[in-house]
């Protein structure tokens, strides 16, 4: 379930490579962009304000934001018809981000996230069928349908978290662990505009600059903590400098290059022993905080669409990638068929898959088994620990 | 919160952590760490996640240190599936059971006591190794009777042992057993007991309500204990009030030697005074 590398990248490549070898003559192999420039915070040095992409690298960027918004999109269906219950809150809007995160940083950092986590699950590794299949609660899902949408686990991937902000004290207990053991890696600990004004995390941002711990806080600021704004949630909405003492930048959340560059600049920081760095992604979400929320009644449907239309973050990069010649409207236009016949695979898969045994209710209680029994409902119910 | 929640963080990726509140009731700010995130963790991950955690500090009244000071977690933390919560009484205890957490791979909550930290104990020749180990889950009787069972855990523990050198005189045998473990409790072997000597009392410094006696209680009612008793099992437990103050009071807010006495000679003989003084 774990594999290790980036399995989902091999196999984006081997397709790219198959669509690329009809017409690989006529498109260009790299080109460079400007990029926005980010707000800086105790800094004296800047991510670059132009990145350079490859056409390898575009098609990639490309396939895995359709991946996740499509995935998201198929998730929304599947809530509608009542297969996916309870808690589920979607990316869409904000897939520069993550894609942009784990683009910059190596498998063998860690990142911990709240709940909004399906898009990122994808990017460190999990496959689309394990998530769409967590997400209808079968035993195919990648927590064998005993996690739900809020609980997604991988390799270096620590979910996945229910409760506002208590994600970021436990990523920079993942980076005290890296540190500790001596290792060069680092933990990205994502965060919510909503959490921001959460204690705790500025509890975890004083030890993290006190033992200079290589944590990457990142704060994805979709504007909307739930339903209030930021401007009624925040005294200081400039998430990037709330650190205080720690350095922090402002990132287009809604350019994946952007995102890239400033997670890059922040990674090498980090892991020149500097200490932490806040990292702000000004993004959006188009669904609601969740499928319970319609998300029209504190913003405009105006609003919404005038993000589609001008920000988009698939948009913006199918938009370099035709007009730099990396690649075409077509080529685009296949890989979106292909990642469509991908999602509705995995849909399949989730909405057939059957759901855990029975007996997986009393399994994974402790690690280190004991040989008690767990009361079930009634005293007559002693049902065997595993 | 912020380093309860780094220490399940640091376990998470492979440390072995040991979270020191400086007494649990700190730990009431921390509590979702504690529960959420390192209790609940291996079974939303399908046991992918593991959270080799300890946390331990000091639990429960201590000497003059008032109402927010003064709280047992036990029946709290003893709630809660994907826990281990431990509550030593002795040297022995806190050496073996800690020792076992450290090593054990889950989240143990480790309830100790101030006011036992400075009572020395008789260490025999196997605890002096630094692999000595008590088993987690496994209650110990500290003292064999035949007439009547006594379950306490914690410092309360030592004034059953008292009460219960006391009764002797009067011709009742307490059997005294030390819990050592809240979650997972041992009722088999409190029910082992009670099914000899017919008789049941819980000692806990906590509060009555939906408390650690009032599980054991409950437990004895569902199991093959019931029949053997002889008596409704009675709760000898802290007031339910918040802990007051002054010396006086505090004195009268949590079980002494001689309420332990009294609920015990009651039971077995009707009478609250001793034969001898009635």
């Amino acid at each position: 379930m774990f594999l290790p590398g980036r399995p989902l990248a091999r196999r984006a490549l081997r397709l790219l490579r198959n669509l690329g070898a009809r017409s690989f003559a006529d498109f260009a192999s790299e080109a460079t962009f400007d990029i926005k420039p980010c707000l800086l915070h105790g800094l004296e040095s800047a991510p670059p304000i132009s990145a350079s992409m490859s056409r390898e690298d575009g098609l990639l960027y490309y396939k895995q934001m359709q991946t996740i918004r499509r995935m998201e999109l198929k998730a929304d269906q599947l809530y509608k018809q009542k297969v996916i219950r309870g808690f589920c809150h979607l990316y869409d809007g904000q897939e520069a981000c993550g894609v942009g995160i784990e683009n910059a940083i190596k498998p063998t950092d860690h990142l911990i996230t709240a709940y909004r986590v399906h898009g990122i699950a994808y990017m460190r590794g999990i496959p689309v069928k394990s998530i769409l299949s967590e997400l209808t609660g079968r035993q195919g899902g990648c927590a064998k349908g005993k996690g739900g949408s809020m609980h997604m686990y991988g390799q270096n991937f620590y979910g996945g978290n229910g409760i506002v902000g208590a994600q970021v004290p436990l990523g920079a207990g993942v980076a005290f662990a890296q540190k500790y053991q001596g290792f060069d890696s680092l933990c990205v600990a994502m965060y919510g505009d909503g959490a921001a004004n959460q204690g705790q995390i500025f509890e975890a941002f004083n030890m993290s600059y006190l033992w200079s711990l290589p944590c990457l806080f990142v704060c994805e600021n979709n504007q909307y903590g739930m339903g209030t704004a930021v401007e009624r949630a925040s005294a200081n909405i400039d998430y990037y400098q709330r650190g205080d003492y720690i350095p922090g930048i402002k990132v287009d959340g809604m350019d994946v290059l952007c995102v890239r560059e400033a997670t890059k600049f922040a990674a090498d920081y980090i892991r020149s022993g500097k200490g932490p760095m806040l990292m702000e992604l000004e993004t959006y979400r188009y669904h609601g905080h969740s499928m319970s929320d319609p998300g029209i009644s504190y913003r405009t449907r105006e609003e919404i669409k005038e993000v589609r239309s001008k920000s988009d973050p698939i948009s913006l990069l199918r938009d370099r990638l035709v007009g730099s010649g990396l690649s075409s409207v077509e080529e685009l236009k296949e890989i979106d068929v292909e990642v469509r016949r991908e999602i509705e695979e995995a849909s399949q898969f989730a909405t057939s898959d059957p759901e855990p045994p029975l007996s997986d209710l009393t399994t994974h209680i402790y690690q280190t088994g004991l040989n008690s029994r767990i009361r079930g409902i009634t005293p007559w119910q002693q049902l065997a620990a595993a | 919160m912020g380093f309860a929640g780094l220490a399940v963080g640091a376990a998470m990726a492979g440390l072995r952590p040991i979270c020191e509140f400086m007494t649990f009731n700190f730990s009431m700010q921390a509590i979702d760490q504690v529960v959420n995130s390192a209790g609940k963790t291996l079974y939303m991950s399908a046991g992918s996640v593991h959270v080799p955690v300890v946390f331990r500090g000091p639990n429960g009244a201590s000497a003059g240190v008032a109402a927010q000071h003064s709280q047992c977690f036990a029946a709290w933390y003893g709630h809660c599936p994907g826990l281990k919560v431990l509550s030593p009484w002795n040297s022995l205890d806190s050496k073996g059971l800690l020792k076992a957490a450290i090593r054990d791979d889950d989240p143990v909550v480790f309830l100790e006591n101030e006011l036992m930290y400075g009572v020395p104990f008789d260490m025999p020749e196997e605890a002096q190794s630094p692999d000595f180990l008590l088993p987690i889950g496994k209650a110990h009787v500290e003292r064999t009777g035949q007439h009547i069972t006594v379950v306490a855990h914690s410092r309360v523990v030592g004034f059953c042992l008292e009460a219960a050198t006391a009764l002797a005189k009067e011709g009742i045998d307490c059997e005294v057993i030390n819990l050592r473990s809240i979650r997972p409790l041992d009722m088999a072997t409190v029910e082992q007991s009670v099914m000899k000597t017919n008789h049941l009392i819980t000692v806990e410094g906590g509060w009555p309500l939906f408390g650690v006696g009032a599980e054991i209680c409950a437990s004895i009612m569902e199991g093959p204990a019931f029949d053997y008793l002889d008596a409704p099992a009675t709760r000898v437990t802290g007031v339910d009030i918040p802990m007051p103050y002054a010396r006086n009071l505090e004195e009268i807010s949590g079980p002494q030697v001689k309420d332990i006495i009294m609920a015990a000679r009651r039971m077995l003989t009707g009478r609250e005074e001793s034969r001898a003084t009635a």
